[in-house]
C-alpha cells in the first residue's frame, strides 16, 4: 500500500475509534437500570430458547408423553408419574413449561431468522438504491412508500391468503413486511455518508460501487440500522404471534407461542387460565425486554438527542 | 391542483389494478376448492360438474378476465361457501367492523388527549410518568394478547361483561346499530377498547409532545401576560394547535384500524370483515377473499387520496413538489 492510500485511509486510527464508541455506548446504556433489566432480559429469553431441548422436562413433539388421564393439570400438581408440572398441562396432558419453552424456540427463530433476512435484502436494496439515485432510487423508495402505507398485519394476512401456510411461508411473509423498514433506514444515512469526502476518496481510487457501500458505506450507517433491527425483531415476534393465534401462522405441528395462547382460549372462559396465560408471559417478556433494549439504543444512538 | 388530483386518481387506479390482479392470480394458486366442497367418495363427473359450475374448468387467464368484467358492474362472483355474492357477504358484515371501529376511535380520542394533554402540562409528575409507562405497554403488547386479558378479567372473573359476540342491534332513525341497544353496547365495549389501546397509546404520545412543544411559544406567554386564565388558554388556544397533527395521524390510522378489526373480531368473535376473511381463508372461500382484499384496498387507496389532496391544500410545499 502507498504512503498516500495510507494517508486517506489511517488504518490503524479507525477500529481504535470505533472501540471507543461501543465502549461509550455500553456505558450510557448501562445508566439506565430498566435497560439494564430488560438485556438481562433478553439474554434470559435467547436461553431459554437455544437451551430449550436440555431445560425442558419433556418433549412436547414426542407423542408418548400425551397422557389424556393427567390433562388440564393445575399449576404445581404431580402427575400419575409423580412428576410435578410446575405450569400445569394442556388439554393433551403436555407439561406447559416444556410446551413454552418449545413455543418461545420456534416465536424467536422465526422473529429472529425473519429479521435477519429482511435486514440483508432491505440493507442491500437501500443501499444501491442511495448510490444509483435519480429513477431507481425514485421508482424504489415508491414501492416502499406504498408498502408501508398498508399496515403489517393486513400485509401479512394477504400473503398467507396467498401463500399457504407453512414455517417458511411465514417466514417469508414477514421479510416482506419487514424489508422496508430496513431499506428506508439505510437509504437515508448512506445519502447522507455519499456525500462525504472519503467516499469521493474510495471513487477516486476506482473501486467498485459494491466495495465502496459495504465496505466503506455501509459501517457508518450501522447505528441506525442496530435500532430498527432491534425495534423490528419484537416486531416480527408480535406479529407472529399475532397470525398464528389467528390461525394462519405457524403449523400444528410446530406450535410456537402464538398457538399456545389460542389452544388455551376455549378453557380460558371456564377458569383454566394457565394454558393461555403462561406462554402469553413468556412472549410478552421477549417482546416487552427487546423493546425496551431498542428504545434505549435508540436514545443512546440518536445523534439529535446526544448530551 | 386540478392536475394533481387528476395524476393521483390515476395512480390510485393503477394500484387497484395492479392489485386485484396480484390477489386474483395469488389466490388462484392456493388451493383447489372442488376438494372441499365435493365429498370424498364424488367421482370424476361430479367433480367436474362443480368445477364448471362455479367456473373453475376454464383457463386462469379467462377467468380473470371475467372476474375483471364483473368486478367493474359491482359482481365479485358468488362465495363457495355460503352460495351469495362476496360482495353482499362483506357489505353485510362492514356495519359491525365499522361500529367496532368508530367507537374506538372515541375512546382513543376522548381518553388520548386528555391524559396526554396532562402528561405534557405536568410532565414530571408521577400521574404523567404512569400515563407515559402505560403507553409504552399500549404499544408494545400485543392486540390479541390483551384482549384475552380483558375477557378473562371482565368475563371470567369478574362477569360483569360478556365475553364476545355482538348481542341484541337497536334501532334508531332507521339505522340498526349495538349503539342503541344497553346490551349492545356492553357487548361493544370490551373489543372497542381492545381495538382502541393502540390508537390510545400513539394519540397520548402526540398530545403530550404538542402540549410541551406548544407551551413554550410566545403566544401562550403572551396570552397569559394579557391576563387570561391558564384553563382558557390550555383547553382554547393550546388545545386548536395541538389537534393539527392528531387529526392528521389518525385519518391515515383509520385504514390501518380497520385491517387490525381482524384481530379484535376473531379474538371477541365479532361478527365484523374481519372475521369474515380470517373463517374464508380457513375454508379457501376464494371469491371471499378476493372480495375483501379488494374492498380494503379500495378503502386504503381513497383514503390515502383524500389525505394527499388534503395535505397539497394545506401545504403549499406538496403542490410545488408534485409540479415539478
Amino acid at each position: 500500500m502507498s504512503a498516500a492510500h495510507e494517508a486517506v485511509f489511517p488504518a490503524e486510527a479507525a477500529p481504535a475509534r470505533a472501540e471507543a464508541n461501543w465502549r461509550r455506548v455500553w456505558r450510557e446504556f448501562a445508566e439506565s437500570r430498566i435497560a439494564l433489566a430488560a438485556l438481562a432480559g433478553v439474554i434470559l429469553v435467547v436461553l431459554a430458547a437455544v437451551l430449550a431441548p436440555l431445560l425442558a422436562p419433556q418433549n412436547p413433539y414426542d407423542l408418548r408423553q400425551l397422557d389424556i388421564l393427567g390433562n388440564l393439570l393445575v399449576p404445581g400438581a404431580k402427575s400419575s408419574a409423580g412428576y410435578t408440572h410446575w405450569l400445569g398441562t394442556d388439554d393433551q396432558g403436555r407439561d406447559m413449561l416444556s410446551g413454552i419453552l418449545y413455543g418461545l424456540r420456534i416465536s424467536l427463530g422465526v422473529g429472529v431468522a425473519s429479521g435477519v433476512i429482511a435486514l440483508a435484502a432491505g440493507m442491500t436494496i437501500g443501499l444501491f438504491a442511495a448510490y444509483a439515485g435519480g429513477r431507481v432510487d425514485a421508482f424504489v423508495m415508491r414501492i416502499v412508500d406504498v408498502q408501508l402505507s398498508f399496515p403489517a398485519v393486513l400485509v401479512a394476512l394477504i400473503l398467507l391468503a396467498v401463500l399457504g401456510r407453512g414455517a417458511e411461508k411465514i417466514v417469508l411473509a414477514l421479510v416482506i413486511v419487514q424489508w422496508a423498514y430496513y431499506a428506508r433506514t439505510v437509504r437515508a444515512s448512506a445519502l447522507v455518508e455519499l456525500n462525504k469526502e472519503y467516499v469521493a476518496a474510495a471513487r477516486c481510487l476506482a473501486f467498485g460501487p459494491a466495495r465502496i457501500l459495504f465496505r466503506h458505506v455501509l459501517p457508518n450507517c450501522l447505528p441506525p440500522l442496530l435500532v430498527v433491527g432491534t425495534i423490528q425483531t419484537a416486531h416480527a415476534i408480535a406479529l407472529e404471534a399475532t397470525l398464528s393465534y389467528l390461525g394462519i401462522g405457524m403449523p400444528l405441528t410446530e406450535p410456537s407461542l402464538g398457538r399456545l395462547i389460542a389452544n388455551g382460549y376455549q378453557y380460558m372462559l371456564s377458569g383454566k387460565y394457565w394454558i393461555s396465560v403462561f406462554p402469553g408471559v413468556a412472549l410478552l417478556l421477549a417482546i416487552a425486554s427487546i423493546n425496551l433494549v431498542g428504545d434505549q439504543l435508540r436514545d443512546i444512538l440518536n445523534p439529535r438527542l446526544r448530551r | 391542483m386540478t392536475v394533481f388530483v387528476i395524476r393521483r386518481l390515476m395512480q390510485s387506479i393503477l394500484v387497484l389494478f395492479a392489485m386485484s390482479a396480484i390477489v386474483f392470480f395469488g389466490v388462484y394458486v392456493v388451493g383447489d376448492p372442488v376438494e372441499i366442497l365435493v365429498s370424498h367418495e364424488a367421482d370424476e363427473a361430479e367433480r367436474a360438474r362443480v368445477a364448471a359450475a362455479l367456473g373453475l374448468d376454464r383457463p386462469v387467464w379467462v377467468q380473470y378476465f371475467a372476474f375483471l368484467e364483473n368486478a367493474l358492474g359491482g359482481d365479485l362472483g358468488k362465495s363457495f361457501v355460503f352460495g351469495i355474492p362476496a360482495i353482499q357477504l362483506i357489505l353485510q358484515r362492514m356495519p359491525a367492523t365499522f361500529e367496532l371501529v368508530i367507537v374506538s376511535f372515541v375512546i382513543a380520542v376522548g381518553l388520548g388527549i386528555p391524559l396526554g394533554m396532562y402528561a405534557g402540562y405536568r410532565p414530571n409528575s408521577a400521574g404523567a410518568k404512569t400515563i407515559m409507562a402505560g403507553s409504552i405497554l399500549g404499544f408494545s403488547l400485543p392486540t390479541f394478547w390483551v384482549g384475552l386479558m380483558l375477557i378473562m378479567i371482565f368475563a371470567v372473573e369478574m362477569q360483569i361483561l360478556p365475553a364476545g359476540g355482538r348481542g341484541p342491534v337497536g334501532s334508531f332513525l332507521g339505522m340498526q346499530s349495538s349503539l342503541f341497544s344497553w346490551t349492545g353496547l356492553g357487548h361493544l365495549f370490551l373489543p372497542a377498547l381492545n381495538l382502541a389501546l393502540f390508537k390510545l397509546a400513539l394519540v397520548i404520545r402526540l398530545a403530550r409532545a404538542g402540549m410541551r412543544e406548544t407551551l413554550l411559544l410566545d403566544y401562550v406567554k403572551y396570552a397569559r401576560a394579557k391576563g387570561l386564565a391558564m384553563r382558557r388558554v390550555v383547553f382554547v388556544h393550546v388545545l386548536k394547535n395541538i389537534m393539527i397533527p392528531i387529526v392528521t395521524v389518525l385519518g391515515l390510522e383509520l385504514g390501518s384500524q380497520i385491517a387490525f378489526s381482524v384481530v379484535t373480531e376473531t379474538v371477541f368473535a365479532w361478527p365484523g370483515m374481519g372475521k369474515l376473511i380470517i373463517e374464508s381463508i380457513d375454508k379457501l372461500d376464494r371469491p371471499v377473499i378476493v372480495a375483501y382484499l379488494l374492498v380494503i384496498v379500495v378503502i386504503f387507496v381513497l383514503i390515502n387520496l383524500v389525505v394527499d389532496v388534503l395535505y397539497s391544500v394545506l401545504d403549499p410545499r406538496v403542490r410545488l413538489a408534485a409540479k415539478a
